[in-house]
């Protein structure tokens, strides 16, 4: 559509209208990083280090300006252990981010990608507070065909998720996925009440592997960074999960996280089916950022 | 942290402004400089942070600034002058039709408050001795039309819902009947979670604006959103035709620069803000708080007050 053209191959348009690299050239660049929220510390940081490999490798070619700067990205993605741990079983997941992001879908998507690989998967509705909440994953549990543990609305997580460990274990269950509720990261009582979660899971499953996963909404802006801060300092975060990219945001905050915090981003969503849910790949991510291909989503480039 | 490490550098910009007698177009520069630094940490889009800037450029390096007798203060009243005009000054309020029942309709992106905000909108409306319906039109989210329902049971309103067997259009032309027939005079529709850029979904709102005729399509816009607001505003706006705004998760430690780039490409006000989870943690929008808290710096406002 109309839109969606826009947003598209703006670094084709920039690169095909610029002879040579001058000012106004790195200028633009500037302006297409921070409109896909990377953040202005970041921007200059990238900015400054392309013109130092500019000068190193002596080009004057806009379209290799175009490589070093995608792989200075690609470079900052690729921290970290991208793979999701859950091997050998067993293993807890446990899904936490601020309100609306996509905590419950990305479970109702990851217990589909564990099935596909033909793993047992049981699911805890640690979401006990939102109007709603428990029902909506007990329907991600239908569609995949996987037990759900809940308790009633109002009651104690920390109690949802002890029950959830040991039907685990009495079922011989290979990946438990939890849900926690919305909170921000500022509220010090929501957050307290996630480190008890955090510390039941320790104390009932010391044998199991932990993935923590923070959610993040791509169409946050520089507050993101705020949330994998704070989230970090309560839990011991492992990975990144970067939803709502089919979207026209960009995410471009997580390249300030994964730098300052080095946790790596290992999955993102794509949309709000089942499926929906890929690995993260720093290139097709750092390709879509520079909008290189003639599909401005960054879901268009990186379905595989 | 490094919000507050900025607006700290902005002030000290600000207030060095401020003591001198003279302005040169450098000092101005490097102000401006600073300003759209803040802007741009604060998510205002990159294009409204660059008009911002040309505007209070133009003006600071102006006859008006220079004829001023303390050209730095006058620098700082024009910022917020500027900031002001761009956010609104004035609350904005909700409007009703002449003839009930009165029709509002929740849009916006997935997650960003629908459900939680018509709970919010009617309890805010019966306090006004208002009888509102609420409408399940999100046929789509697993849970969506539970969810409306544990809402509307916490404050006490019929909640209007036909499975999600049927289409949308269709629920919302019941649901008008339906308030009518038991006289009802408000109705609220919850609408499900959609990008801007889903030509089918985007349609359906169409079609059930063309079915209901709402006396307001509000949009709902997460405050934490980043540089994309812009462009979910302008879709929306364009596609939908929206009348007003509703800041969500004013609660978080955001400073909320997506109000600006909403105001700046609709034009439209925003009308309440949610601060909180709770129903009863709404209320009206006010846009002279925003700008300040946008820039992050309630002593920059008493500097220009002083001025
Ligand atoms: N387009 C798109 N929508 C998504 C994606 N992931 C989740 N959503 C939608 O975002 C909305 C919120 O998702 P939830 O899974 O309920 O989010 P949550 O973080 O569990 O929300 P709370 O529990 O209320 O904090 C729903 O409408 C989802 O369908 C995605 O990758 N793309
Ligand atoms: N802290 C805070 N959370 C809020 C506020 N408004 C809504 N929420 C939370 O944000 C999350 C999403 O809210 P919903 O009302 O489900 O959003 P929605 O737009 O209806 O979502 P979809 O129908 O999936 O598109 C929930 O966890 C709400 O409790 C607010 O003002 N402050
Ligand atoms: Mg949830
Ligand atoms: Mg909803």
């Amino acid at each position: 559509s109309k839109t969606t053209k826009e947003f598209t191959d703006k670094i084709d348009t920039l690169i095909s209208g610029y002879g040579k690299i001058d000012e106004a050239f790195y200028d633009e660049l500037e302006e297409i990083l921070i409109t896909a929220d990377l953040g202005f510390d970041i921007t200059m940081e990238l900015i400054e280090s392309l013109r130092e490999k500019v000068k190193e490798v002596k080009t004057d070619d806009p379209h290799q300006v175009k490589v070093l700067l995608k792989e200075l990205i690609i470079n900052i993605l690729s921290t970290g252990n991208r793979e999701l741990q859950v091997e050998p079983p067993p293993a807890v997941v446990l899904v936490v981010g601020v309100n609306g992001v996509g905590k419950t879908t990305t479970i109702g998507k990851l217990a589909h990608y564990f099935k596909q690989q033909h793993k047992e998967v049981m699911l805890a509705a640690g979401d006990t507070f939102r109007a709603g909440a428990i029902d909506q994953l007990e329907v991600w549990g239908q569609r995949n065909q996987v037990p759900v543990i809940r308790h009633q609305e109002g009651s104690d997580p920390a109690a949802v998720i002890f029950d959830a460990i040991h039907s685990a274990k009495a079922r011989n269950c290979e990946i438990l996925i939890c849900d926690t509720a919305g909170r921000l990261h500022n509220k010090k009582n929501l957050m307290n009440e996630l480190g008890k979660i955090f510390r039941v899971v320790d104390r009932e499953y010391p044998e199991a592997r932990k993935e923590v996963l923070l959610v993040l909404d791509a169409t946050t802006g520089q507050n993101a960074l705020q949330q994998a801060k704070v989230f970090g300092e309560v839990a011991q975060l492992t990975g990144i999960v970067l939803t709502k990219l089919d979207g026209t945001a960009k995410g471009g905050i997580v390249l300030a996280i994964t730098k300052s915090m080095g946790t790596p981003v290992k999955m993102i969503g794509v949309g709000e089916q089942l499926e929906d849910l890929q690995p993260f790949d720093p290139s097709s991510f750092a390709e879509a950022l520079l909008g290189d291909t003639n599909e401005t989503r960054i879901a268009d480039d990186i379905k595989i | 942290m490094i919000f507050e490490g900025l607006s700290e550098k902005l002030q000290n910009t600000l207030s060095k402004l401020k003591s001198k007698g003279k302005l040169t177009e450098k000092d101005v520069k490097e102000a401006m400089r600073e300003v759209k630094l803040a802007l741009l940490e604060a998510d205002v889009n990159f294009k409204v942070v660059k008009d911002f800037i040309k505007r209070v450029s133009d003006r600071a390096v102006g006859d008006e600034v220079m004829e001023s007798l303390t050209p730095g203060q006058h620098v700082i009243k024009i910022v917020n002058e500027e900031l002001t005009a761009l956010m609104g000054s004035s609350q904005s309020k909700l409007t009703f039709s002449s003839k009930p029942p009165t029709i509002y309709m929740m849009v916006g992106l997935q997650g960003s408050g629908k459900t939680t905000t018509c709970g919010k909108l009617a309890k805010h409306l019966k306090k006004q001795q208002k009888s509102p319906l609420l409408v399940a039109c999100d046929i789509y989210r697993p849970a969506a039309i539970q969810q409306l329902k544990t809402v509307g049971g916490q404050v006490d309103v019929p909640v209007f819902s036909m499975g999600d067997g049927t289409s949308p259009v269709h629920i919302s032309k019941a649901a008008v009947e339906h308030a009518n027939r038991q006289g009802l005079d408000t109705v609220i529709i919850d609408t499900a979670g959609r990008l801007h850029i889903d030509e089918l979904l985007m349609e359906e709102l169409q079609q059930i604006k063309a079915a209901v005729k709402p006396q307001e399509i509000l949009l709902v816009v997460d405050s934490m959103t980043g540089q994309d607001a812009v462009n979910v505003a302008e879709q929306f706006h364009e596609q939908i035709g929206i009348d007003g705004v509703i800041l969500t998760k004013l609660d978080g430690d955001t400073r909320g620069g997506a109000a600006l780039s909403v105001r700046a490409v609709t034009q439209k006000p925003i009308k309440f803000a949610g601060i909180g989870e709770k129903i009863d943690e709404f209320e009206p929008f006010h846009p002279d708080r925003m700008a300040s808290r946008i820039l992050g710096m309630g002593d920059m406002l008493s500097l220009i007050e002083k001025a």
